[in-house]
C-alpha cells in the first residue's frame, strides 16, 4: 500500500516482464502528477469554489437595487463568470501559492515537493500564476513563483490510502489587513474570553474597511503561540463557507460575527452596504498561561480555493470543492 | 449610472459627487509607484497629463505576432501607497481623475477640491470586467520601468468605477468608516 503512493526510480537490474511493466507505470507518475496539479492550479485560479459563489450570489440579492454595493457585487459576479469562461485568472495578484497535501504512510515528501514546483513554474509560464514571489532582500523577481518559502506546502500524514492536495491562493491586499491580537487589550476592552474573542475579531473587520477587496471571508484561530496562530486560522479557509462548527460555542459565535458585521454598513469594497463578511470560521489551539493570542487572516471575496482527491496514477479522482 | 466621456475637464469632474456610479469612456494612463516617484522627483512626464485620468494599475500584458498590444488582466492596485505623491501630480499637471481602490489620504483629497480632481474606486479584483473594457493600446512609455510600472495609454469604453472622493471635500471613505465606527461603538 505504501508503495504505491511513492515514486521511486528503481535501478534498472534485472527485471521480470511483470515489474517492468510495473517500472514505466511509476516513471509516468510523475508526469501524470504534474498535470494533475498543473490543472489544480489552473482551476483554483480561475473559479471560485461553489460554496462560495452561492454566498455571493445570496448576498448580492440582499443588496438594496441601485446602489453602490449593488453595483459592486454585480461586477464582482460579472468578474467570476468572465474568468471561467476565459479561464484567466480571476485577480491578477495570483496571491501565496499554498499547498496542504494529505497523504498516505511512506509516502515520498521530497519527490512530490519537487514536482509540485515544477508544476507552479509551468502554471506560471502559462498565466494561471502571476509572476508574483520576490526576494525580500534583493527585490528580485526570478519570474517562477519559487523561491524561499514559496510556495508554502504543508504535509500530513492520513490514514487514507489515497492522496489529497488542497490548494489556496492568498491574495496580498487581504493579507495586509489580517491581524493578530494579544488579550487582554485594553483599548477594546476585550478579555481572555469568547466575548474578548469577539470583539478583536470585529474590530479587526472594521479595520480593514474596503482595503481587503470585501466581502471577506475570516479565518480564525484563538490561541496557540504567534506563528501557530497564524497558521491554524489560515487552514480553517480550508472549511467551506455553508459548514457547520463542530464546538457549539464556537459554531454560535462564527454565525454572530458575520450577522454583527454586516451591520457595520462597510459594505462590498467599502462603498457602504450589507455584505461585509460572507464567513467566519474559528478554530482554537492551546496556549501558554501567559499569552492569549487571536489571529484573524482575511481572504478576499476572490476566494481562491480548490481541491483534488488523486487516483493511484496520481490522475484526478475528484475535486473536493 | 452616470457618464465621463472624453475630453475629460475640470468642470465635468466638479459636477461628479461622492457615490456617484460613474462610466468612463476615453483615455486612460496607467501610473504606479515607479511613474509617480519619478514625476515627484522632477521628472516631466512623456506625455500631456492636463486634463487626463491616472490608473493606479499595472497591467498584464501581452504582444501579438504583429506586435500589437493587448490587455488581458487590469484591476486596481491599492492607491495608498502614491499618497505622498499624488496631490503634486494633482497640482502639477492637472490630472482630473485618479482610479484606484482602497481610497487616499488627506492630502489627495485637499488637491482634488483646490485644484479639481476626483478619485474613482474600481472593483478590486475584477480583473478580467476591467480589461474587457479596454478597447485598444494607444500608447507605451517610460517602458524602462518594467511593464507593469510604465505608462500605458488606453482606450476604455464604458469602465466602471465609484466616486469615493469628489472635487468638494467629501470622501465616502471616510463618511464609511464614521459611521461603521458608531456602530461598532454600540455593539461592542
Ligand atoms: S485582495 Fe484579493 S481581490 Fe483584492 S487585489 Fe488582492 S487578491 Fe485581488
Amino acid at each position: 500500500m505504501a508503495k504505491k503512493a511513492a515514486f521511486k526510480k528503481k535501478a534498472t537490474k534485472k527485471v521480470s516482464v511483470k515489474k517492468v511493466v510495473k517500472v514505466v507505470k511509476k516513471l509516468n507518475g510523475p508526469q501524470q502528477t504534474i498535470e494533475s496539479l498543473l490543472e489544480l492550479i489552473r482551476i483554483t485560479s480561475t473559479v471560485v469554489p461553489d460554496d462560495v459563489f452561492k454566498a455571493i450570489e445570496r448576498n448580492a440579492k440582499n443588496e438594496e437595487k441601485n446602489t453602490t454595493a449593488d453595483y459592486a457585487m454585480g461586477i464582482i459576479k460579472e468578474n467570476i463568470d468572465l474568468a471561467k469562461y476565459k479561464s484567466q485568472p480571476l485577480c491578477q495578484d495570483t496571491g501565496t501559492v499554498i499547498f496542504y497535501i494529505y497523504h498516505p504512510a511512506g509516502f515520498h515528501q521530497t519527490t512530490f515537493k519537487e514536482l509540485i514546483k515544477k508544476s507552479v513554474t509551468l502554471a506560471t509560464k502559462k498565466g494561471y500564476l502571476r509572476q508574483n514571489s520576490v526576494n525580500s532582500l534583493t527585490g528580485e523577481n526570478a519570474g517562477t513563483n519559487l523561491g524561499e518559502g514559496h510556495p508554502s506546502i504543508h504535509f500530513y500524514e492520513h490514514k487514507g490510502s489515497e492522496v489529497e492536495v488542497k490548494l489556496v491562493l492568498k491574495g496580498g491586499g487581504c493579507e495586509n489587513v489580517s491581524a493578530q491580537y494579544s488579550l487582554p487589550n485594553t483599548a477594546l476592552s476585550a478579555g481572555r474570553d469568547l466575548e474578548g474573542v469577539r470583539k478583536v475579531i470585529i474590530d479587526a473587520v472594521y479595520k480593514a474597511q474596503g482595503k481587503g477587496c470585501g466581502p471577506g471571508a475570516l479565518g480564525v484561530c484563538v490561541g496557540g503561540d504567534r506563528a501557530d496562530s497564524a497558521y491554524y486560522a489560515k487552514k480553517q479557509l480550508l472549511r467551506k463557507l455553508d459548514d457547520s462548527n463542530p464546538n457549539k460555542d464556537l459554531d454560535k459565535l462564527e454565525k454572530e460575527i458575520v450577522e454583527t458585521c454586516n451591520k457595520l454598513g462597510i459594505g462590498p469594497m467599502g462603498f457602504g452596504g450589507k455584505t461585509t463578511l460572507l464567513s467566519c470560521k474559528i478554530t482554537s489551539a492551546n496556549r501558554v498561561p501567559a499569552s492569549f493570542f487571536v489571529t484573524i487572516s482575511y481572504m478576499c471575496w476572490a476566494f481562491r480555493r480548490q481541491g483534488i482527491v488523486m487516483n493511484k496514477n496520481f490522475a484526478i479522482k475528484k475535486w473536493l470543492y | 449610472m452616470k457618464k465621463l466621456d472624453y475630453p475629460f475637464s475640470v468642470e465635468a469632474v466638479r459636477k461628479l459627487k461622492v457615490g456617484d456610479m460613474v462610466l468612463i469612456t476615453g483615455k486612460l494612463f496607467t501610473g504606479r509607484d515607479a511613474v509617480h516617484k519619478y514625476l515627484h522627483d522632477g521628472n516631466k512626464p512623456p506625455v500631456n497629463l492636463k486634463n487626463q485620468i491616472i490608473y493606479h494599475c499595472g497591467p498584464v500584458t501581452m504582444k501579438d505576432k504583429n506586435g500589437k498590444w493587448t490587455v488581458t488582466a487590469a484591476g486596481p492596485t491599492t492607491s495608498i501607497r502614491e499618497e505622498p505623491y499624488q496631490w503634486e501630480v494633482i497640482r502639477d499637471y492637472g490630472i482630473v481623475g485618479v482610479i484606484g481602490k482602497g481610497g487616499m489620504g488627506q492630502k489627495t483629497l485637499d488637491a482634488c477640491k483646490e485644484y479639481g480632481c476626483v478619485y474613482l474606486h474600481a472593483v478590486g479584483g475584477a480583473a478580467q470586467v476591467l480589461a474587457e473594457k479596454i478597447k485598444s493600446v494607444d500608447g507605451l512609455f517610460l517602458e524602462e520601468f518594467g511593464l507593469p510600472e510604465a505608462i500605458w495609454e488606453l482606450s476604455v469604453v464604458d469602465f466602471p468605477v465609484v466616486v469615493t472622493m469628489d472635487a468638494h471635500g467629501n470622501s465616502l471613505h471616510k463618511e464609511v468608516e464614521a459611521h461603521s465606527k458608531e456602530i461598532m461603538k454600540e455593539i461592542l
